[in-house]
């Protein structure tokens, strides 16, 4: 679904071929700073190509708009970012911004429960935990229902177990829903029950290629 | 126009005094400031006394070519004086933004203001048309200034915030409405502010001179009130039009954050 082809990014990332299959889940893994979070930016043309193309269902990512294109492709950063205002506002944010149609609190609750978030829709956001947090990031771009989610370390600041199941929600999610997951990992463990495809990047290269 | 002080030389030598006890003071505790109060005494002295003899020339000479020049002059001063208050480095697109907001934002509110609301005639009077444009561009130097400074600051800051909202999908200016909300109301609180303190807790430079030259107080009044709503709009539409404009230089033409 996604084609690489000679990308570079700055001094950072250097790649020659690389496809991230439709409906699939595809984790990448890497040391830290090999450029990983920089690949999902240039998915979601948070960022474009020094050089090379990329390509989007068969069409090159550059004649695509940004916006429209990040409204299908929905990327959660490695550190979860709160607006102010209660849980019910960050909820809704990822709908409002992407002019998709409210849900009813119903909705909202739903989705706090399969994050295992157990807290009122009218708490302030700025009182959770980091990890609490970061589950309320993950529940905010479900509920944008989008086609594509990149993920970057999405269980970085959760217990191991928590992270556990988090994860498989998500993945659950993804699979019943015929949807496509791009996923950063530090945890193998995680890389290898769940992924299909598994990525690695060495110093902003694939691992295997020259 | 009776009873009239017309201060002597000798008079306004003794005023003076005010700036020696200043130095007296700084000196005695040891206050590194002794350079800049002398230096800014003797500016202010050869700048005023400048003003008042082109004043002079203007106001005796009175033609629309050199109303429209000296206003020309305020308004480049004005601009350069805002590049250097902002702490922060400015792009030249950002640079070119506040120029434009400047000239439009006051040479509108100035023309309503001596067309409309004066309708003064001539309507280049120099008597009339240089002080108050003057007021009005300084106080929209001060406004953008403030606004500069929040919406650079902003955009900085709230980096993690904007790029997250442009990864849920938020257009550029989705994702910046808060910070440039917050700019603009920065920049217009302190003419609101001195609204309110306005006649009670200090009388306006403008209105305590056309007291102290014999005009009476409530005449003074009436100027001062249509002064201030002036500068407020000018203030408004200076700083509205900046970040409107200001904000879309820290995105490109994918969408994307240049920071
Ligand atoms: N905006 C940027 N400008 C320049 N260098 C950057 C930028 N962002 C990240 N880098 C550098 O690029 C490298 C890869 O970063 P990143 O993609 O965040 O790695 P990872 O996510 O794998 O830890 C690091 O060396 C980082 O310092
Ligand atoms: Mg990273």
């Amino acid at each position: 679904m996604f084609v690489l082809e000679n990308i570079k990014y700055k001094d950072i990332l250097n790649i020659k071929n690389l496809t991230i299959p439709e409906r699939k889940i595809t984790c990448l893994i890497g040391e830290s700073g090999s450029g990983k979070t920089t690949l999902l930016k240039l998915l979601n043309k948070m960022i474009s190509p020094t050089k090379g193309s990329i390509h989007f269902k068969n069409k090159a990512i550059k004649y695509i708009d940004s916006i429209k294109l990040r409204r299908n492709v929905v990327m959660l950063s490695q550190t979860p970012v709160i607006f102010r205002g209660t849980i019910k506002d960050n909820l809704l944010k990822g709908l409002n911004f992407s002019e998709k149609p409210i849900v009813n609190d119903n909705t909202l609750k739903e989705i706090l429960s399969k994050v295992h978030l157990d807290k009122s829709l009218d708490l302030n956001a700025k009182e959770l935990s980091g990890g609490e947090k970061q589950r309320l990031a993950l529940g905010r771009i479900m509920l944008m229902n989008a086609d594509i989610y990149l993920l970057d370390e999405p269980s970085s600041s959760l217990d191991e177990n928590t992270e556990d199941i988090i994860i498989n929600e998500f993945v659950k999610y993804i699979k019943t829903n015929n949807k496509t997951l791009v996923m950063v990992t530090h945890s193998k463990t995680i890389a290898k029950t769940y992924a299909d495809n598994i990525i690695e990047i060495n110093k902003g290269k694939v691992k295997g290629e020259i | 126009m009776e009873g009239i002080v017309d201060l002597q030389v000798f008079q306004l030598l003794t005023a003076y005094i005010f700036i020696l006890i200043l130095l007296f003071i700084v000196r005695k505790r040891g206050i590194k400031r002794e350079k800049e109060i002398i230096i800014s005494s003797i500016r202010m002295t050869l700048q005023l006394i400048l003003t008042g003899y082109i004043l002079t020339y203007v106001f005796s000479n009175s033609n629309p070519f050199i109303t429209i020049s000296v206003i020309c002059i305020m308004e480049t001063f004005a601009i350069f004086n805002i590049y250097k208050r902002v702490k922060s480095p400015l792009s030249f697109n950002l640079k070119k933004i506040i120029a434009l907001s400047m000239v439009i934002g006051t040479s509108v509110s100035i023309l309503y203001f001596i067309l409309i609301v004066l309708n003064l005639s001539p309507w280049y009077n120099p008597r009339y048309f240089i002080p108050i444009s003057g007021m009005l561009i300084g106080n929209s130097m001060t406004g953008i200034s403030l606004g500069v400074n929040k919406l650079v600051d902003g955009m900085i800051s709230k980096k993690h915030i904007i790029e997250t909202s442009l990864m849920l999908g938020a257009t550029p200016k989705k994702a910046s409405k808060s910070i440039v909300n917050n700019a603009f109301d920065s920049a217009i609180l302190p003419t609101i502010n001195a609204m309110v303190g306005m006649g009670i807790v200090f009388l306006p430079g403008m209105m305590t001179g056309q007291i102290l030259s014999g005009i009476s107080p409530l005449s003074a009044i009436k100027y001062q009130i249509a002064i201030m709503l002036g500068i407020l709009g000018s203030v408004s539409l200076t700083v509205i039009i900046f970040v409107q404009l200001g904000y879309k230089t820290f995105f490109n033409n994918e969408h994307q954050l240049k920071l």
